[in-house]
């Protein structure tokens, strides 16, 4: 079960990585923010998969906070964005 | 019953990680933002969402479940509320936070 859990944790980190990919391509800000919060959400999963496989329960308590500071992220992102626009106009 | 529980968390998280690639998948080929949240929030809600399940089988004691379920809500929370601030941003003429 282990080896499987393990297996499933790269799995995600290596589709997560490539979806990394958008942020260089870009084309806007929006869509760069949006990689990092498929990391985010693919770096809680795995957590939560590694915690389970190597027996580590403290992991669990670190994708806790990860995931209430990946939303942080995006929020400061949108309020920056915004911030810009009245800037702009 | 240890099989058929380990058969069950087999599934999902196979499920789970099947909607991490589509996330990924849609991410990197859909042509415009708002259909890119799209898929961004399918990979945020079921993809997590199926790996808690799965992993849910294999905790020993209610309180380890309870925090694996506190993580996934918490996403879903995030995930709802951050997809919404991002269309703002992303619509053309939409309006600012």
């Amino acid at each position: 079960m282990a080896d499987f859990l393990l297996a499933a944790a790269g799995f995600v980190l290596a589709t997560v990585a490539v979806g990394l990919v958008r942020i260089l391509r870009g084309p806007g800000d929006d869509d760069r923010i949006m990689a990092a919060q498929l990391l985010g959400t693919g770096g809680i999963a795995v957590l939560l998969l590694l915690a389970a496989a190597m027996s580590v329960p403290a992991a669990v308590d670190v994708a806790l906070i990860l995931a209430v500071l990946a939303a942080f992220i995006t929020v400061a992102f949108a309020k920056g964005a915004a911030r810009s626009e009245a800037d702009r106009a | 019953m240890s099989l058929a529980l380990d058969a069950l968390t087999i599934l999902a998280v196979s499920a789970g990680a099947f909607f991490f690639l589509a996330g990924t998948v849609g991410l990197l080929r859909f042509p415009d933002a708002l259909s890119r949240l799209h898929t961004l929030t399918k990979a945020d809600n079921l993809g997590l969402g199926l790996i808690v399940l799965g992993l849910l089988l294999q905790v020993e004691g209610p309180f380890a479940a309870l925090k694996l379920i506190a993580v996934w809500l918490l996403t879903l929370l995030a995930g709802a509320t951050v997809a919404q601030l991002i269309a703002r941003t992303a619509r053309p003429g939409g309006r600012p936070v």
